[in-house]
């Protein structure tokens, strides 16, 4: 028999409906995976085999008994730690939440329930989603799987790591200025940031509202196709959900990209990209203009204004947000027998937040304080506007958008955490497309030095049809050459 | 709008007034390395300065979208102690807050 871990979403459900093994037996060779690879890796920060042991029996029950099966039937999926579960703690990689349990799910952790997945646990990430590293965590870093001295991205990072390694089949992770797309490029996964308002933010604990979208992470476009039909859908407890009829995304794959336009911006391969990157890159490029797609060079002049107004308008947001935090409904609290509520509340705060967030709430407090508001946060918003007329622009002539996810190779573990600004650079790629709502992938290409570079593919709000259509020609002409050759094989 | 050219810098007094609004309580250590990290990274915002916004509208977060009507029905929600389970402290089925007056 064929070790279910090294198969697909899509192998694992037609093989769990076809009684190849039981879900409980798919089950037990993911959970030896995870014995193997997570103490190297630290992907997980909860983890909870009895529960997922338990769920995949309930699952076995349901096929002896030939009762109709979900789109996901038996498939172990890695959960964010910022996705509220009741089954689980959720600590958002925080000293400040550590302990709590939400005494409700997620939309999409019940769109995953429905559909028969298994959740494995709650996967580690850079503290409130604030980061590219996921060394921000309070738990302790996540190690790329390909290189375990170096980082996976962030800050969903231990998503990425899980999927890659194969100690889930697929995860979600959640996407503010490139979240899920930058750890995929690191780990060498697809990953998706889907339109704003596509899919349900009920349960995700916010840092920056108006920016983040939860997406999926898989090492499959067709995998991630078929998540983002799970949990693409309007929800009326998020009052951003679009209201439209639900789709089957993995239908669109088949088609080919012949006639296809790309867009190719030269700031995608601008100052601060690494030349290997960018050649990567433009090799692909060329594949796809070998199979009929028509590759033009472009410009979106504002591009480079992306990066200061997406970090004022998160770092406002976050700092009203993580206003939230006083540790006495839930959270971290010191001993209060004493002291009154200002101090209280100050200690917690201080203690129960690490540095990075502390910096971002204090940099947002000062964005919107009074006097300097319509300097930073006022300013930020107007320069959004512009950085959205320039893409949709360009839309008007382009299908999609070219270029990599990431400016940089990933980097050592402890490189760059001591300097806050360096890290916010490795975004400017990866920040446009949530000022401007488009969705936005990460594909595989190759490697450099043996380690992962990612493909970014832009595509107009709502074309998540064009986007996963050019990333599976992408991934059909890299055939076979993708399969992980980490460090655990 | 912006004052180009001469970039404000934020001093340490300033820092630990930001600190006390956003309330966490800061170290001198921190304050010393906030202050030069937030002067780095403002200096960096400047560059929007180079873009004239005077006749740009502030972007809509939500401009696509329309108001949601629904039938004013009840549905289940949290039972007390499943709201206070997390509390740091409890009295009488009430959070106990730290003494505000």
């Amino acid at each position: 028999m064929v070790k279910p871990y090294l198969l697909t979403a899509r192998e694992v459900v037609a093989a769990v409906r076809r009684g190849d093994f039981t879900a409980e037996e798919c089950l037990h060779s993911f959970l030896d995976r995870t014995k193997t690879v997570e103490a190297d890796l630290h992907a997980f920060i909860t983890l909870k085999e009895d529960l997922a042991l338990q769920r995949a029996r309930e699952i076995d029950r349901k096929v002896r008994k030939g009762e109709a099966l979900g789109r996901l039937v038996g498939v172990p999926v890695a959960l964010k730690d910022i996705i509220c579960t009741k089954d689980f703690p959720t600590t958002c990689g925080s000293r400040m939440l550590e302990g709590f349990t939400p005494p409700y799910n997620a939309t999409v952790v019940d769109d995953l329930l429905k559909e028969d997945a298994i959740i494995l646990g709650k996967t580690n990430m850079d503290e409130f989603a604030m980061g590219t590293s996921t060394e921000t965590s309070y738990f302790g870093p996540t190690r790329n799987p390909w290189r375990l001295t170096h980082v996976p991205g962030g800050s969903s990072g231990g998503s990425a790591a899980a999927t890659a390694s194969k100690e889930a089949v697929v995860a979600l992770g959640s996407d503010t200025g490139g979240s899920v797309r930058c750890p995929a490029s690191f780990c060498s996964v697809v990953g998706l940031k889907p339109t704003y308002g596509l899919v349900s933010r009920y349960g995700l604990i916010a840092y920056a509202n108006s920016l983040e979208q939860i997406g999926p992470l898989s090492r499959t476009v067709y995998d991630c196709a078929l998540l983002l039909s799970v949990i693409a859908h309007h929800d009326p407890l998020d009052a951003t959900s679009i209201n439209l009829p639900p789709h089957t995304y993995t239908a669109f794959l088949d088609a080919d990209v012949d006639g296809v336009k790309i867009g190719v911006p030269r700031e995608f391969f601008g100052e601060g990209v690494d030349e290997r990157v960018s050649q990567t890159i433009r090799t692909s490029i060329d594949r796809l203009e070998g199979l009929g797609a028509v590759c033009v060079a472009c410009s979106l002049p504002t591009l480079k204004y992306s990066l200061p107004a997406y970090y004022l308008i998160a770092m406002s947001e976050a700092s009203s947000n993580l206003a939230r935090y006083d540790g006495v409904r839930y959270g971290y609290s010191v001993d209060y027998s004493t002291g009154d509520w200002n101090t209280v509340f100050s200690q917690n705060r201080r203690r129960g937040f690490g540095a990075e967030v502390r910096r971002r709430i204090m940099l947002g407090t000062y964005a919107l304080s009074s006097g300097y508001y319509d300097m930073y946060y006022l300013k930020a918003l107007k320069v959004r506007t512009l950085i959205t007329m320039d893409f949709k622009k360009a839309f008007k002539t382009f299908d999609v958008l070219i270029g990599p996810t990431m400016p940089v190779l990933p980097f050592k573990i402890g490189e760059k955490i001591h300097d806050p600004l360096a890290l916010y650079m490795c975004d400017i790629l990866t920040v446009p497309q949530n000022l401007v709502g488009c969705p936005a992938i990460s594909i595989p290409c190759g490697f450099v030095d043996g380690l992962p570079v990612g493909m970014q593919i832009t595509a107009a709000p709502l074309r998540e049809d064009l986007l996963l259509r050019a990333a599976s020609a992408v991934e059909k002409s890299l055939d076979g050459k993708m399969d992980f050759e980490g460090e655990f094989t | 709008m912006f004052m180009s050219g001469a970039v404000k810098k934020i001093s340490e007094k300033e820092v630990e007034h930001v600190a006390a609004l956003a309330r966490i309580d800061i170290s001198e250590e921190d304050k010393k390395l906030f202050t030069k990290q937030f002067n780095t990274i403002l200096e960096y915002f400047e560059i929007l300065s180079e873009l004239d916004t005077d006749a740009v509208a502030p972007f809509p977060p939500v401009s696509t979208l329309t108001t949601a009507f629904r039938a004013d029905t009840v549905k289940p929600s949290l039972t007390r102690d499943e709201a206070l389970k997390n509390a740091s402290k409890t009295e009488r089925g009430f959070f106990k807050a730290p003494k505000i007056v």
